[in-house]
């Protein structure tokens, strides 16, 4: 049995044959999409090392089977720098140190997107570290990550309000 | 993984029928499936996807009052909706307290009302487990039992039911609307969950193919929503399962306690509906002294099921604590930290 | 080769800038390789079965229903394995650790791998494997520290004694005006780098590719060449990134060697990546303790015996004992210290390094121990740290060889705030009504070396190369020791190519006891140095160069010139000199080791002190980690930002050993219960909301010719103490164990 899906990633439509349903989100990405930038930590929803954005919206591509997912837009962070430039966050991650050894860093910095375009967090701290909890770090470099996701979050907000 | 056949469904009717048949399931949003299917501890052979149908995934303010919210509304849509958040604080306070960002954005309604339990012996598949293999036994008696039941379990199980969003839900009297081959039908979510008697493999009481297609909250259920709140106790600031949650709603009417409603979770195999509780609150001065004779007539049936006696004297103080708060009036907006002990952020100022 | 983009040049000294990572645009962007992420061509998928059981046998397995799974290419069991050249139950050196690669139908700990399972697709292998529905002859498990009479081993952690002591501990004790005996546990924890074990394996004949994450990669080079009897040449181990190690990716793992196994079985690469629940199991674990320690002091509060006993767990096949009480030989002054271990074989995997082994678990004792004897003594906590501040290493009666533990105190307790805490506990509560506690700790983690060798080479366009087998899991090698090859060799670093992370560099030895770079880094300023000073022979030794005479103590190098010391003004390029001798490139090669004289003469550590504020909650027991100030002394700072990155994820691993960390085995069974990143709790970031990290000065003229100490596991060592004793102070309950958790806390 085969299925046919499309999908959006990183832009580029694509067409798609799975010979098996069971594929997820993350598998079709890494093994079959060669993005491998999405990173496999847990498997089961537990570490956010999976982290994409489907159809805007931050989800662990660990738990999501490819086959149902037809018609979506996907976002890796393969897909997040335009050309040469870094988006706000991914430069933020590096001058905050929001990294050690950088397994869980593009789930880190997908959930970061995800969450400055939720708006729900906004510039408070407190909001930012239990928005960004689904996400582990076992380095521990969480108050990097803060720090970086407030300042992406505050330029993002600016350039905003420079735009309207 | 096993093999299984992939079935999307067009309609409620085309679902219904494709998920009467043996060894099928409902994949919604999948987040609570693939983890059981991963673990092996579910293998269901045809899978009906249900997330394309369409209409499922409203939420509507009802005419007379209330609110239908559909199957496959995600969790965070429903925490973020205004109107509903407005009217059943909550519920969204319950929902934000529940795992991680990028699992509300994922599960649904309805897959909430059917995770499964969290008990290690359920997930281990080599541990004889009642409800994966009825007759098998429970190794959970006499293992680790930290977190399990201390209401409602049998010796045939001592599980509990994880879900943060039913224990608001089951205390504001909220409706499970399903449709099945026979038509449609109507169940309030205090029924909708089975305690384990001697057949814990049952969890509900939806029948093989039923669906669940909505869930409605009754008209008077936003009368509670200036003094709303869930509280959960856990073991770590976020991301983690509640050791002990509560949900309490109070209608105040000239300093007294006009009606309660008071929920428990992570102490028994459902949401765990306190009446006794809001017996003794309906028409009391709330207050420390009502708020403890509630937490005691809502524990008063309680016995631990293993080295988890400590949960039943936390259920009572989180019960006056949670009182405590919604008499205090349902926060303008929602706390950084939701449903936390530390939701005010007052600590980090010491 | 990870094609490193460079943003950063600078010039003057690169050591002590506080440089953003080289590697940074590759790890936002998700274009850093991980072993994982390597895809040759013909690749196939292999997903290890493990046994459910902790003793017995396998007794079947269902290779037919895995083998007619659509997909599968082929099962590997002990039947039809590769024979290895070497038995994997071989112990040659205390290093060496006894693996499971199926060489028989022994089971020894739950987790244990029992087959392999191939196939074209990650999924088919999955299934495969779950397929093979292993039956087994149940023996019943070994669980716990009671579970026999302990006995003492020959030696604890990498080979140290297993015993130390000086003085009369029990006379200490007995003329004691004040005297405590209390016992500490520590519950067994797992590493659990997000990274999970994993490895692509190709063979091309006899030779070998494998890219896997490592820790020491000439280890894992020489380790596959004795399993395969290889020539280690004909292997190349490439490891570029680490998801994380902590320890657990030092030594080769039998999962890791199951992939090789694989690829040689089926002819075709492999990928074989270990589920998380497997990481529970055969690639080692922090074990647990129970710590008996007893304290006596004079009437002034000096101690008078201090006496530490750790009973600890190993595998039932093989030894590794968490050298617990270690830290007792090395932190507080007393004139009689006695220091012991003891252990039980368990049905477990083999215990192994993680984070700070001995000192994570044995520090957390300890300071609560101190703090408990500093109440008795009715002193404040840090005052009785000073009084019984060791100018000399405690049992080898040595100097240091530089120690600024007394700054760590006082500009940590300045910025913390220690002046505003109650004596009383209890007594302190924030504007909510909530308890709030403050804490001390004393951090300490021994400054050592071990072996490294690495090349260097000046070429005539003036750029220079710096290669050695180095390993960045986190700590950030390809910057720290870039900056120390690019002021070794005196040029900018966009001027160095740096080569690090594979077996076929020369052999850095091993990231592990917060050694390496102090270790890799000597081995570099050896072997730039050597290339300096073959240029300056040049240059000094030659009449048309501007440095003739002026011998090589007399010149430096800086921005790619030679300088003479006494006048700046005079000197001449690398390029200049290399063209006028005709020489396309100067190179050499460096060896690092530590220095035995230096080293028997002095003590040698990394200090610190961990001040920790905790809010509880007094009804409902639930703990918040508000606050963290670490104050650290660790001799020279290559990179103030990195050190300080290691010094929180240290801290933040402090809290997780007080208050999250517990693998919970059934007791019957020996089964990991919570072996899931969703119950085996580590800190999500809502767990530390404040942190801060002081680098404290320290000048160290002994420890190696850099003067740098470690930063990577000190950080864990007296923050669990100091949340542990900070919940005490918000409570008045005094919890001897961790994780600490608010059952224990409801009164």
């Amino acid at each position: 049995m085969s299925f046919s899906l499309t999908l959006t990633v990183n832009g580029e439509t694509r067409a798609i044959d799975l010979d098996d349903p069971r594929v997820t989100l993350l598998d079709l990405l890494r093994e079959r999409l060669h993005l491998t930038g999405s990173k496999k930590g847990c498997d089961r929803g537990q570490c956010g090392a999976c982290t994409v954005l489907v159809n805007g919206r931050r989800v662990n591509s660990c738990l999501a089977l490819a086959v149902s997912l037809d018609g979506a837009d996907v976002l890796t962070i393969e897909g997040l720098a335009q050309g040469d430039a870094l988006h706000p966050v991914q430069a933020a991650f590096i001058d905050h140190d929001g990294f050690q050894c950088g397994f869980c860093t593009p789930g880190q910095i997908m959930s970061a997107v995800g969450l400055i375009r939720e708006g729900q967090a906004g510039d408070d701290p407190e909001r930012v570290r239990e928005g960004m909890s689904g996400n582990l770090c076992r380095c521990g470099a969480y108050i990097g990550i803060t720090q970086a996701v407030l300042e992406a979050q505050a330029r993002l907000a600016a350039e905003q309000g420079e735009a309207a | 993984m096993n093999r299984f056949d992939y079935v999307r469904a067009g309609s409620v009717a085309e679902a219904v029928a494709a998920a009467a048949e043996p060894g099928a399931a409902y994949l919604a949003a999948g987040t609570n499936l693939l983890d059981l299917m991963k673990g092996g501890i579910t293998r269901p052979t045809r899978l009906v996807d249900v997330t394309h149908l369409p209409g499922l995934d409203r939420i509507e303010s009802l005419p007379g009052g209330g609110h239908r919210v559909g199957a496959l509304v995600r969790n965070s849509d429903l925490a973020y909706d205004a109107g509903f958040a407005r009217a059943y604080p909550a519920v969204a306070e319950a929902l934000l307290s529940g795992a991680s960002a990028q699992l509300r954005n994922a599960a649904t309604l309805a897959g909430n009302l059917m995770q499964r339990t969290r008990c290690p012996y359920f997930y281990d598949p080599a541990s004889a487990c009642n409800k994966r293999d009825p007759g098998a036994g429970c190794d959970a008696r006499g293992g680790e039992t930290r977190l399990h039941a201390v209401l409602g379990w049998s010796e045939h199980c001592i599980a509990t039911h994880p879900s943060d969003l039913c224990v608001p839900l089951v205390a504001l009297d909220a409706v499970v609307e399903i449709a099945g081959k026979a038509g449609s039908r109507e169940v309030a979510l205090d029924a909708f969950h089975r305690l384990p008697g001697d057949a814990p493999e049952r969890e509900t009481v939806l029948e093989p193919g039923e669906m669940i297609v909505s869930l409605r909250l009754p008209e008077d259920a936003a009368a509670f929503a200036g003094h709303s709140r869930y509280l959960k106790i856990r073991d770590r600031t976020s991301y983690a399962f509640a050791v002990v949650s509560a949900s309490a709603a109070l209608r105040l009417e000239g300093g007294r306690i006009g009606a309660a409603r008071l929920a428990l979770g992570g102490v028994a195999l459902k949401p765990w509906r306190a009446r006794a509780a809001e017996v003794v609150l309906a028409g009391a001065e709330p207050g420390e002294a009502s708020f403890r004779a509630a937490a005691d007539a809502a524990l008063a049936e309680a016995r631990p099921s293993g080295d988890n006696a400590f949960k039943i004297e936390l259920a009572r103080r989180l019960i006056v604590r949670t009182l405590t708060l919604a008499a205090a009036g349902t926060p303008e907006r929602m706390p950084a930290l939701p449903a936390s002990a530390f939701a005010d952020g007052s600590a980090l100022h010491a | 080769m990870p094609d490193i983009a460079y943003e950063q040049a600078r010039h003057g000294s690169s050591i002590g800038q506080p440089l953003t990572r080289r590697d940074g645009i590759l790890k936002v962007t998700g274009a850093a390789t991980y072993a994982a992420d390597n895809r040759p061509e013909g690749l196939l998928h292999a997903v290890v079965a493990v046994s459910r059981i902790a003793r017995g046998r396998v007794t079947h397995l269902d290779v037919a229903a895995a083998k007619g799974h659509p997909g599968v290419v082929a099962v590997m069991t002990g039947a039809n394995a590769p024979k290895l050249a070497q038995d994997p139950d071989a112990k040659d050196n205390p290093f060496m650790f006894r693996l499971d690669l199926l060489q028989s139908d022994q089971v020894r700990y739950a987790h244990q791998p029992i087959a392999v399972v191939i196939a074209e697709t990650l999924e088919a292998a999955t299934e495969g494997a779950e397929l093979l529905a292993p039956r087994y002859a149940v023996e019943p498990a070994r669980i716990g520290l009671d579970v026999e009479a302990p006995q003492e081993p020959d030696a604890v952690g990498a080979g140290d004694k297993a015993r130390a002591s000086r003085g009369d501990v029990e006379a200490g004790l007995a003329e004691a005006e004040r005297r405590i005996e209390t016992v500490y546990e520590t519950a067994a924890q797992y590493h659990n780098a997000l990274e999970p074990h994993a490895i692509v394996a190709q063979w091309d004949g006899d030779r070998l590719i494998v890219d896997t994450p490592s820790q020491g990669l000439g280890m894992a080079q020489m380790r596959l060449a004795a399993l395969f009897g290889l020539d280690p040449k004909n292997i190349l181990v490439r490891s570029p990134f680490l998801g994380g190690g902590f320890g657990s990716k030092g030594l080769l793992s039998g999962p890791q060697v199951l992939g090789v196994m694989a690829a040689k079985l089926v002819g075709r690469p492999v990928k074989l990546v270990l589920r998380r629940e497997q990481m529970f199991g055969p690639v080692g674990h922090r074990a647990e303790t129970r710590q008996t320690l007893r304290l006596g002091t004079d009437a002034s509060g000096a101690l008078t015996a201090l006496d530490h006993h750790t009973l600890t767990a190993t595998s039932s096949f093989d030894d590794f004992y968490e050298p617990a009480s270690a830290l007792s030989r090395y932190l507080y002054a007393a004139p009689a210290v006695s220091t012991g271990h003891s252990g039980v074989r368990v049905d477990t995997g083999t215990p192994l390094f993680m984070r700070a082994p001995g000192e994570a678990s044995g520090s957390v004792a300890l300071e609560g121990a101190i703090d408990e004897m500093a109440e008795a003594c009715g002193l404040d906590p840090l005052d009785f740290r000073l009084k019984n501040y060791a100018e000399a290493e405690p049992i080898s009666g040595r100097p240091f060889s530089s120690k600024a533990l007394r700054e760590c105190y006082a500009q940590g307790a300045a910025r913390f705030g220690w002046d505003k805490r109650a004596k009383a506990p209890r007594s302190m509560r924030d504007s909510a009504g909530r308890l709030v506690g403050y804490g001390v700790g004393t951090a300490l983690f021994p400054a050592l070396m071990m072996q490294a060798e690495a090349r260097a080479e000046i070429r005539a366009d003036g750029t220079g190369t710096v290669a050695l087998g180095a390993h960045d899991m986190g700590q950030g090698a390809w910057t720290a020791l870039a900056q120390i090859a690019a002021d070794g060799l005196g040029i900018d670093l966009a001027q160095l190519d740096f080569q690090s992370g594979r077996s076929d560099l020369p052999n850095a030895g091993i990231a592990g006891g917060s050694a390496h770079t102090a270790t890799a880094g000597s081995a570099i300023h050896s072997a730039t140095s050597a290339v300096l000073a073959q240029l300056a022979e040049l240059a000094t030794g030659d009449e048309r160069s501007p440095l003739y005479g002026a011998g090589n103590a007399g010149v430096f190098a800086r921005g790619g010139r030679l300088l003479r010391r006494d006048d700046e003004g005079r000197g001449e390029s690398f390029a200049d000199i290399l063209a006028r001798a005709g020489r396309a490139s100067v190179s050499a090669e460096g060896k690092a080791a530590p220095d035995s004289a230096s080293r028997e003469a002095y003590a040698m550590h990394s200090h610190g002190a961990v001040f920790a504020e905790v809010s509880v909650d007094p009804d409902l027991g639930q703990i918040r980690v508000t606050r963290l100030v670490g104050a650290f002394a660790a001799g020279r700072i290559v990179n103030p930002r990195l050190v300080t990155s290691q010094y929180y994820g240290g801290m933040i691993w402090g809290v997780s050993f007080a208050l999250h960390e517990n693998a919970v085995l059934d007791p019957r069974s020996g089964r990991v219960m919570n072996a899931n990143l969703g119950e085996y709790h580590v800190p999500v970031n809502a767990d530390v909301p404040a942190i801060e990290a002081i680098l404290v000065e320290e000048y160290d003229p002994h420890v190696n010719p850099l003067g740098i100490k470690g930063v990577g596991e000190i950080g864990i060592t007296g923050t669990a103490g100091a949340i542990a004793n900070a919940v005490y102070h918000a409570t008045g309950i005094r919890v001897r164990k961790t994780p600490i958790t608010l059952d224990l806390l409801l009164g």
